[in-house]
């Protein structure tokens, strides 16, 4: 392959990272404080990579467009973190949670980084305990678990539906460690605008001060991109609104390749849109299908009914519901993976079952639930004979204990009570497991460039398993990045301190600062967020839960058009040099505009359904994803060319040497 | 619905700031309350007026960025949730609103609606940490049993989002609802117990040298906190604090 070198160690699968560790180089500590290493973002992966660094004994100076590094948006991660501890004594082991998450992403990762990954998860448990990230425990004080879609154990780490947040607090709490050492440098209301390469080397960055609009020069032997997915190209999403893909889109014209653009993950469970003026979509955990059932009328006339308001979901008869889940997976039921589960839920309202005002919305209902641990409870609690009121009160007791932070958001957005009436779900746009391409050691294609955690391609293939994002952010920031960057660093000992007066810093920000002029002089016909809908919507419609030839082609058409159209009308008010949001919003959409076109055409080139790229074309009679591994079994690494038109593939073969590839099955 | 505005605009930290006059038609009860804030800065944009800016992120309640000061109370007139999850269905036709920032002289206006709540930053940097290495070689996470009880406490300790309100709502600016919930975290376990005595003394110490104000019992923190983080912590850092001094 030559130029996609992914460097994956040779020998046993179980043995490749420890052997790795012991071959490559390291940076003895006194060295280590001649070094400095940028960190971009500063969420799970961003955070523990710059604590970890930091403590080692690197310069480290971090970024991120947020008021403080604890904002990130990793804070909303609701459900747990994956770990094999095998802790339940339930059959888990470091292989299950490989084997589960190569599977669960459809054959699409690298074998070799996916184990790593389950390798060091017990290692991130035992981690956020010793900062003090209080997880739920059981009654004799160890720790509890939960299960997630697509596995047949519980592994999941769990404190309450705020998962996501205290574990970035374990990894700011980290940081500020190290910030009152002096050994980071925050740098927070802060953008990165641009990657400058040195002799083909990362070697800075320009960054815009977002409070003064100042261009900033900043340098380090290395960069780490940890800046994040790209899912907020489809304007509604569950991602926060500031997440962007600028960090790495720069990167990526910088020479970095942009690895498989079309993975994008459609979440099962989340909060329907309710109208035109929506601004972002809210997610409702996966653990919720721990307890939670799905399902929509089984007749057509009852769905119609409900949708009018004349019928109310608790009103139809159990006879009378479809369980679709349940029904077409037998074996994993409600916690299948969420492809399959927002796959099933788009077909049963395409056929006209939707539940709600729109019809594009299922129940996820707790009924059953409620009644199951309410029983148990009041045994537990000496009643003999409780009524179903008694029943009805424990149960609710229990789920509120374990979801209440998760049905109130709920009932705050869509004024129902779902401890009385069921949950109205539907997919929306959640994470993506595209990214910059990085080989083993976590290096892009520019050399002392890295990405980890979800701004880079590596672990997830095709689909996402439940609880694994913040498992991957804080295996590559904590433990595999911290060693992988020392063998890079190792050459760099006698180099000394970058200077941010050469020609390549000058290039970069005269870049940086023509782009910003050429945002700020559109004819202003229409705001930045016009585009951005209109992007959205050809991005959902196009390029969403199911695609075909015709519609990516169209988009790709589409999406160029209104990319020509936005430079020449785009409306920026304020000025360059202050504060100004709209000026943000502006050149983050910009580079939406040119992702969203290299996302259609990766997905036209990819001939197969495989996780969650479903096209219409291959499936088999039963409607799931048909995969073509003789054909499709790469990465796609696309290289930039100027217009996304021109972009260049490059094909990374994945070589499975340790399991066998077969039909993903939830039956 | 029709919603008459009064919103604090501010060009930048040294400029004086003043209410002006908005009114908005056509709202729906569904929408967010910063989407109603969307809807009346792309009125301004077409009008080729600059949007008024204001601190929002996550849209989700968790990431604690969103500040705003509605009718006079952090993240207006609902309990427990922050402005970002506020609906317009709080409100009725021909309301009055008034939008104005965090007002604490530790948190300087930025622009318009956004303040400068770094001050939070310097307070757990101070000492809002366990110092254990982050190598992942300690020892394994169940070797220490935790009380149930006490692992829920530190959590609910833990909820906190750092978003000001509980300055903001208190007549003083005082921060110790935020300061006494980290504490109480780490106070709580017993990881967080080893370095109990030094974290409490240096954290109230940058409390203090932020210009935030003493605490006098009042309680707003406490019913303004839209993760209901309890006055009990207060209590907590208090004791934790009373026996640091003394062995100090």
């Amino acid at each position: 392959m030559g130029i996609l070198e992914s460097k994956v160690p040779k020998g046993p699968l179980a043995d490749k990272w420890t052997q790795h560790k012991n071959d490559i180089d390291l940076v003895n500590p006194a060295n280590k404080r001649n070094i400095d290493i940028i960190v971009v973002g500063t969420g799970l992966a961003g955070g523990s990579a710059a604590a970890t660094l930091a403590e080692l004994g690197y310069n480290v100076k971090t970024f991120c467009y947020q008021d403080s590094p604890r904002r990130a948006h990793s804070i909303a991660a609701q459900g747990g973190v994956n770990a094999s501890k095998n802790y339940q004594g339930d059959g888990d082991s470091d292989y299950r949670l490989f084997y589960d998450t190569i599977k669960g992403g459809d054959y699409r990762s690298r074998e070799a980084n996916v184990y790593r990954l389950a390798e060091v998860s017990g290692n991130i448990i035992d981690q956020c305990v010793a900062q003090g990230v209080p997880f739920a425990r059981e009654y004799g004080g160890l720790l509890d678990n939960r299960s997630f879609g697509g596995v047949l154990v519980s592994r999941t780490f769990y404190a309450k539906g705020q998962t996501g947040q205290q574990l970035l607090l374990g990894a700011y709490s980290a940081m500020n460690r190290q910030i009152q050492r002096g050994k980071i440098r925050s740098y927070t209301r802060h953008e990165m605008l641009d990657l400058v390469k040195i002799d083909g080397k990362a070697r800075g960055i320009i960054a815009r001060n977002l409070v003064t609009g100042e261009i900033e020069r900043h340098s380090a032997h290395a960069v780490v991109i940890a800046s994040g997915g790209y899912g907020n190209l489809f304007f509604l999403s569950t991602y926060c609104m500031g997440a962007n893909v600028m960090a790495a889109w720069r990167t990526h014209r910088r020479g970095a390749f942009f690895a498989n653009p079309c993975f994008t993950q459609i979440h099962p469970t989340c909060i329907p849109v309710s109208g035109e003026h929506q601004s972002k979509l809210t997610l409702m955990s996966e653990s919720l299908r721990n307890d939670g059932r799905i399902w929509v009328p089984k007749k057509l006339e009852d769905a119609k009914a409900i949708r009018e308001g004349k019928l109310k979901p608790t009103e139809l008869k159990e006879e009378d519901r479809d369980y679709y889940l349940e029904r077409r997976y037998p074996a994993f039921g409600n916690l299948v993976p969420r492809d399959v589960a927002s796959r099933a839920a788009k077909e049963r309202c395409d056929a006209g079952y939707g539940v709600n005002k729109t019809g594009e919305a299922v129940y996820l209902d707790f009924a059953a639930a409620i009644t199951r641990y309410g029983t148990e409870k009041a045994y537990t609690s000496g009643i003999k004979d409780p009524d179903a009121a008694t029943i009805k009160q424990l149960g609710e007791e229990i789920i509120e204990a374990k979801y209440g932070n998760l049905f109130q958001m709920y009932e705050k957005i869509v004024d129902q009570n779902p401890y009385k009436t069921p949950m109205m779900i539907y997919p929306a746009v959640h994470y993506t497991m595209g990214g910059l391409w990085v080989d083993y050691n976590l290096q892009t294609t520019v050399e002392g460039c890295y990405s980890i955690g979800e701004s880079n391609f590596s672990d997830h293939g095709a689909n996402r398993l439940g609880a694994s994002a913040l498992m991957q952010g804080l295996a590559d920031g904590y433990f595999v990045l911290p060693y992988t960057i020392g063998d890079y660093l190792a050459d760099d000992i006698r180099t000394g301190q970058i200077p941010t007066d050469s020609p390549e810093f000058d290039e970069a920000e005269k870049h940086v600062k023509d782009r910003i002029n050429k945002l700020m002089s559109g004819k202003g016909l229409h705001s930045v967020d016009h585009y951005h809908k209109k992007l959205g919507k050809i991005m959902w419609d196009k390029c969403g839960m199911s695609r075909n030839e015709k519609d990516l082609k169209e988009a790709i058409k589409e999406i160029a058009a209104l990319r020509k159209d936005f430079w020449e009308n785009v409306k920026v008010t304020g000025e360059p040099d202050s504060k100004n949001q709209e000026l943000e919003k502006a050149g983050r959409v910009a580079d939406f505009l040119e992702i969203g076109e290299l996302f259609a055409k990766d997905a036209l080139e990819r001939n197969e359904s495989c996780g969650g790229h479903f096209r219409e074309e291959y499936q088999t009679p039963e409607g799931e994803a048909l995969r073509d591994d003789k054909n499709y079994k790469y990465v796609a690494a696309w290289e930039y060319k100027g217009e996304p038109k021109d972009a260049k593939l490059h094909k990374e073969d994945l070589a499975y040497e340790f399991i066998e590839l077969k039909t993903r099955s939830y039956k | 619905m029709k919603i008459y505005l009064k919103i604090w605009r501010q060009k930048d930290a040294t400029s004086k700031g003043k209410m002006v006059d908005y009114t908005l038609e056509g709202i729906e009860g569904d929408m967010s309350f910063l989407e109603m804030l969307d809807i009346l800065n792309e009125e301004l944009i077409t009008k080729g007026e600059e949007p008024i800016e204001f601190d929002h992120d996550c849209r989700e309640g968790i990431c604690g960025t969103c500040s705003l000061q509605i009718n006079g109370r952090p993240h207006g007139p609902d309990r427990f949730i922050t402005a970002c999850q506020l609906h317009m269905r709080s409100f009725k036709d021909g309301d009055t609103i008034t939008i104005e920032p965090f007002r604490a002289k530790a948190f300087p206006v930025i622009k318009d609606l956004i303040v400068d709540r770094t001050a939070f930053d310097r307070i757990q940097q101070a000492g809002g940490y366990i110092s254990v290495n982050t190598s992942g070689h300690t020892i394994d996470a169940n070797t220490i049993p935790i009380e149930k009880e006490n692992a829920d406490d530190s959590f609910y300790a833990a909820a906190c989002i750092g978003c000001g309100a509980c300055v903001a709502a208190c007549k003083n600016a005082s921060a110790m609802l935020f300061t006494s919930a980290k504490v109480s975290q780490f106070a709580l376990l017993p990881q967080g117990r080893v370095e109990a005595t030094d974290r409490v003394l240096n954290m109230v110490r940058q409390m203090d040298i932020e210009g935030f104000g003493n605490c006098t019992n009042t309680g707003a923190c406490e019913i303004e906190c839209p993760k209901g983080i309890s006055l009990e912590n207060i209590a907590r850092m208090n004791r934790e604090y009373l026996s640091a001094s003394l062995k100090g």
